[in-house]
């Protein structure tokens, strides 16, 4: 009974840590020992060492994915942080409406990826969207249709992504700028510093752990950047658009490779872990330190 | 310097705040108008006819309030095989939903007051594989995922996708909790201990009732996550089993028939409806979330 007591939390605790042990870690530690084999419909155990990598980099079409995915979440995380720093910066100015202003800017991060996919979708749609809009306002040689342009159509995944997560970059800038002492800024306007310089030169550099937060978050989102692709591009024209995650839902569930679908799911991990381990790291080490 | 003069430079610092003020506003504005744009888009194309989407644009307003297209979106139409309508996703989407998300909330509280109040050796060795799970792309578990699911005999079925956002779930409650309850002095649980009172008993009489700020925050979350989730819905159902946001995405790709764009509009607003509704009356708490599933640690 006393060894009952004694032990409750870590009885309470363990079923809930089996599941992770089990669902998290033991999943991905099959994923890896596959992508080590020549399964292909059904998973086989005899390794086979590397080749299903090999095989992976030597795919165009993986090429196509890895060179996409650079591309989107550069001009992801830029545009995000861009707009995300100027609107927290423009509504920190003790602007009235400010409450409904930040309800506008956020409330896309509520819909899902597929929700925002199909109105993009539906916006850039050559014939009847943006396009036709501008020629009907007299423009009648402009053109947009990136959507089904090869090249251009990873544009337009940028374009639905940061409509929908730049409010999201906006609001956690926003709760960094007011923890910021009024006094900081009070003294430097003193001191004649212009408004502008107060920000770039005093603010923003003490905002360096927001910067990581956002950088993180926004990195480890388009590594998963999945559902927007499907409902926007599916990947399309062709294979223009493709992205990891989309190759290796295509390997693994359509064309029945699922030891190269691990291996391809595996570059993603460790992607991920190389920049969430060292986040993690220095950010657990601050919470040490501040006790 | 003459009272003049003075006067005239106060009046150009005045006319300069003024016009600072307006570039604001015009900036904050255009914003908006860039956020506002597609739902805008969305809500009067759902109204148009057919007629009209082709020989309107995109921002015109509809002549008449149609309904017929929210009418096709949400029932269908009633004569053909390959017939695609919400409903009966939506309710799909619900039935997974209220289970996974009280069920994941509620270990989720266990979990962070046991491993915050309770502190054992290796705890916070527990609570890193947690963390680490937040993270991890699921692309590394889907194919285990979906065997383990058919060995279980629930792939295919609203079960099996309870499991799933269950256990892919816990992570983010458990570090949503844990976090709130750190700041918790430990002070009133010791005393508590000293005068006899249990794990439970102390969960349930003290710790529950001030955890409302942190639940209604998981809560929102896991709301959110699962109602959105294409991902796992894709790949563990498929037909009548899938839910909401699998059968929008079919419901737009289909080019068996003409192209309905209207009916599209209407089932998109459909899915997003729910979060939308949840963003607008506690948008604090979703927020706070957000920004709690961010700051980590």
């Amino acid at each position: 009974m006393f060894w009952l007591k004694r032990n409750l939390p870590r009885l309470v605790i363990a079923p809930s840590f089996g599941v992770i042990a089990w669902f998290v870690y033991g999943f991905i530690l099959w994923t890896i020992y596959i992508s080590f084999t020549k399964s292909k419909l059904l998973p086989v155990y005899d390794l086979w060492g590397v080749d299903q990598y090999f095989r992976l980099w030597s795919m165009p079409r993986w090429h196509v994915a890895v060179e996409n995915l650079f591309i989107f979440t550069t001009l992801f995380i830029v545009f995000c942080i861009f707009i995300g720093i100027l609107l927290a910066i423009l509504l920190d100015q003790k602007i009235r409406a400010e409450g409904f202003l930040r309800t506008i800017y956020l409330y896309p991060m509520a819909l899902s990826f597929i929700v925002t996919g199909t109105a993009w979708r539906w916006m850039l749609n050559p014939s009847l969207g943006i396009e036709k809009f501008a020629q009907d306002l007299g423009f009648v040689n402009f053109t947009f249709d990136w959507l089904v342009t090869p090249g251009m159509s990873i544009y337009t995944i940028v374009i639905a992504g940061v409509w929908q997560s730049s409010g999201f970059i906006m609001a956690i800038f926003l709760a960094g700028l007011r923890s910021v002492d009024d006094e900081i800024i009070k003294a430097a306007k003193i001191d004649g510093a212009s408004l502008v310089s107060v920000y770039t030169k005093i603010i923003l550099p003490m905002m360096r752990p927001v910067f990581m937060s956002a950088i993180v978050i926004l990195v480890h989102l388009a590594i998963k950047s999945y559902d927007l692709v499907i409902a926007l591009t599916a990947g399309g024209p062709g294979i223009s658009s493709d992205m990891p995650a989309v190759f290796m839902t295509q390997m693994a569930f359509h064309r029945s490779e699922i030891g190269l679908a691990s291996a391809s799911a595996i570059m993603m991990f460790l992607t991920v872990s190389a920049i969430v381990v060292p986040y993690l790291y220095s950010e657990l080490k601050r919470e040490d330190d501040r006790k | 310097m003459t009272e003049n003069n003075y006067n005239q430079l106060e009046r150009s610092a005045k006319n300069k705040k003024i016009i600072f003020r307006w570039i604001l506003f015009i900036i904050l504005g255009l914003f908006a108008i860039y956020y506002i744009a597609p739902l805008y888009v969305m809500i009067v194309t759902s109204f148009k006819t057919m007629e009209e989407i082709r020989q309107g644009n995109l921002f015109s307003l509809p002549n008449t309030l149609n309904f017929e297209s929210w009418d096709i979106a949400w029932n269908g139409q009633g004569f053909s095989a390959g017939d695609v309508f919400i409903k009966t996703y939506f309710w799909n989407s619900v039935k997974l939903v209220v289970p996974a998300v009280i069920i994941s909330t509620i270990l989720g509280a266990i979990n962070g007051y046991a491993l915050t109040k309770w502190r054992f050796k290796g705890d916070s060795y527990i609570f890193l594989l947690f963390l680490f799970g937040t993270f991890i792309p699921y692309q590394a578990i889907l194919l285990p995922m979906s065997r383990t699911l058919g060995s279980l005999g629930i792939s295919n079925s609203i079960y099996g996708l309870i499991l799933v956002h269950v256990v892919y779930g816990l992570c983010f409650t458990t570090l949503f909790c844990r976090n709130y309850y750190i700041s918790i002095s430990n002070e009133i649980v010791k005393a508590a201990r000293i005068d006899g009172a249990g794990f439970f008993k102390i969960f349930f009489r003290i710790i529950l009732p001030i955890s409302a700020p942190i639940l209604v925050v998981t809560v929102i979350w896991q709301f959110t996550m699962i109602w959105n989730d294409f991902l796992f819905g894709a790949t563990f159902t498929f037909g009548k089993e899938a839910p909401i946001q699998v059968a929008l995405n079919n419901m737009v790709l289909t080019s068996s028939s003409v192209k309905r764009y209207n009916v599209d509009m209407a089932a998109a607003i459909i899915a997003g409806f729910p979060t939308l509704i949840v963003y607008v009356l506690a948008g604090k708490y979703f927020i706070r979330g957000l920004t709690a599933g961010s700051v980590k640690g």
